[in-house]
């Protein structure tokens, strides 16, 4: 996989192909709580277009940013709210 | 159905809730009637600062009282309220500003009120995401953000045990020999009204001097953390203190809920209450210039509303002018938050002939009957 992207994603290198989204990335390494609501439910994505807003995870430390809108970059560092 | 009131409040906001808990813990039978939701117009205009002001010794004296009070109900505050004493910074970006920092320093301390001086670095510590490079700053210690439209409820529901009324209604007129008129027609008898209609109190009180003045809001999503005290830019006094043009100023609060929320904005002669994308861009901007990572958070609503000023900066407090059938409490600007519990309390002081902690004078509506001041 010559145009494989490498990040990290709640502390585990994963590896993917170059211009996979980061919401699949994030379903391909396992994790399918994304993040939690307000009551401590567990969410994940449902909508895959920016809109209905499940799909938010912290990345390079930036909290609150819609995974399904954000495309995989070497380095990244994403974490869920596991 | 003529049931008679010692007063009738007009207005279910901040400020008339607290007034209303005050007279009805003391004894008053109190109508208060609401067009709207409770909290739901000025009110819903606020930040929601509980803050200690030094612009006139008046305006300290009500908001040091005022936010005594505060701290007297903190025990019996709901977690909706979401009081939150993360105390004020004022920042200085130059010296300047330090200059200001300084003489607000000496004036608080002199009147005991807990203040820390901060150096830049003292500054830049205590907000990590504050740019590189301000001067300093003033940390006022006891002040505290909350979310109004709750403590407003609060207010009311607290009247209400103590035998208050609530009714929805639209007041009309508000009636020469006491009681109001409201638009359908029906008259409510009481030894009193109270004008309390917060922005909309001139179109009850024809004459009032007091103006609306337009200020938009920002709330982000929650990123706990970000900023830790309201922040407030001491180039605020400058702009804020001008009556005539529209202005911006940096001002943030951290909620309890994690969430971010940004001011401030001031526009006279703006009666619409939709959301002016030019003012807000230059509010925006203006709070991004002092938190530059800012637009990397995600706003999740925008919405404006009109706060009522008066000629002098302090609110109306008392018997009006024209009668003393028709009392008024109204003119906080934007500090009705903080004030609405020292109103409440010296609004019902006077009502039941009782000595105020604090004198009332100040806040008469009687001082701009005389003189310029009418015409502000």
């Amino acid at each position: 996989m010559a145009d494989s992207v490498q990040l990290r994603i709640n502390g585990r290198m994963i590896a993917v192909p170059g211009g996979t989204v980061l919401a699949a990335a994030i379903a391909a390494a396992g994790v399918t709580q994304f993040r939690r609501s307000v009551s401590g439910q567990p969410r994940t994505p449902v909508c895959g277009m920016g809109v209905c807003m499940e799909c938010r995870v912290t990345i390079n430390g930036q909290a609150q940013r819609r995974s399904c809108q954000t495309l995989c970059e070497p380095g990244m560092e994403v974490q869920t709210d596991e | 159905m003529n049931q008679s009131f010692d007063i009738v409040i007009v207005g279910a906001g901040i400020v008339g809730a607290a007034c209303a808990a005050a007279c009805a813990r003391g004894g008053l039978k109190v109508l208060v009637l609401e067009r709207g939701p409770i909290g739901g117009g000025t009110t819903a205009a606020g930040m929601g600062h509980i803050v200690v002001m030094d612009d006139s010794e008046a305006q300290f004296a009500l908001t040091r009282y005022s936010r005594n009070l505060w701290q007297d109900l903190r025990p019996q505050l709901p977690d909706d309220v979401e009081f939150d004493a993360c105390g004020t910074l004022w920042v200085a970006a130059d010296e300047e500003e330090m200059a200001e920092v300084r003489r607000k320093e000496k004036f608080y301390s002199e009147r005991g009120v807990r203040v820390e001086v901060l150096d830049g670095k003292g500054v830049a510590k205590a907000e990590p995401n504050l740019r590189p490079g301000l001067a300093g700053g003033l940390r006022v210690l006891g002040d505290a953000v909350l979310y109004p439209p709750c403590a407003a409820r609060f207010f009311m529901e607290q009247a209400q045990r103590h035998g208050a009324e609530f009714r929805s209604g639209e007041v009309q007129a508000l009636l020469p020999e006491g009681g109001v008129q409201l638009r359908d027609g029906t008259r409510l008898s009481a030894g009193r009204s109270v004008n309390a209609a917060g922005a909309c109190s001139p179109a009850l009180s024809p004459g009032l001097p007091v103006r609306k003045r337009k200020g938009h809001l920002v709330i982000t999503d929650r990123y706990p953390g970000y900023v830790h005290h309201q922040i407030v830019e001491l180039g605020y006094l400058k702009s804020a203190h001008s009556m005539t043009k529209d202005s911006v100023a940096f001002n943030i609060q951290p909620r309890k809920t994690g969430q971010m929320l940004v001011g401030s904005s001031r526009q006279f002669d703006a009666e619409d209450t939709g959301v002016d994308q030019q003012i807000l861009d230059r509010m925006l901007r203006r709070a991004a210039e002092y938190l530059p990572s800012l637009g990397n958070l995600v706003a999740t609503r925008v919405w404006t509303g009109h706060r009522p000023t008066t000629p002098d900066k302090l609110p109306l407090i008392g018997p009006s002018i024209e009668s003393d059938r028709i009392w008024l409490a109204t003119g906080h600007e934007g500090l009705g938050i903080t004030t609405s519990t020292g109103t409440g309390q010296l609004l019902a002081d006077l009502l039941l002939g009782k000595t105020s902690l604090i004198p009332a004078a100040p806040y008469a509506p009687a001082r701009l009957a005389k003189g310029e001041a009418h015409h502000g």
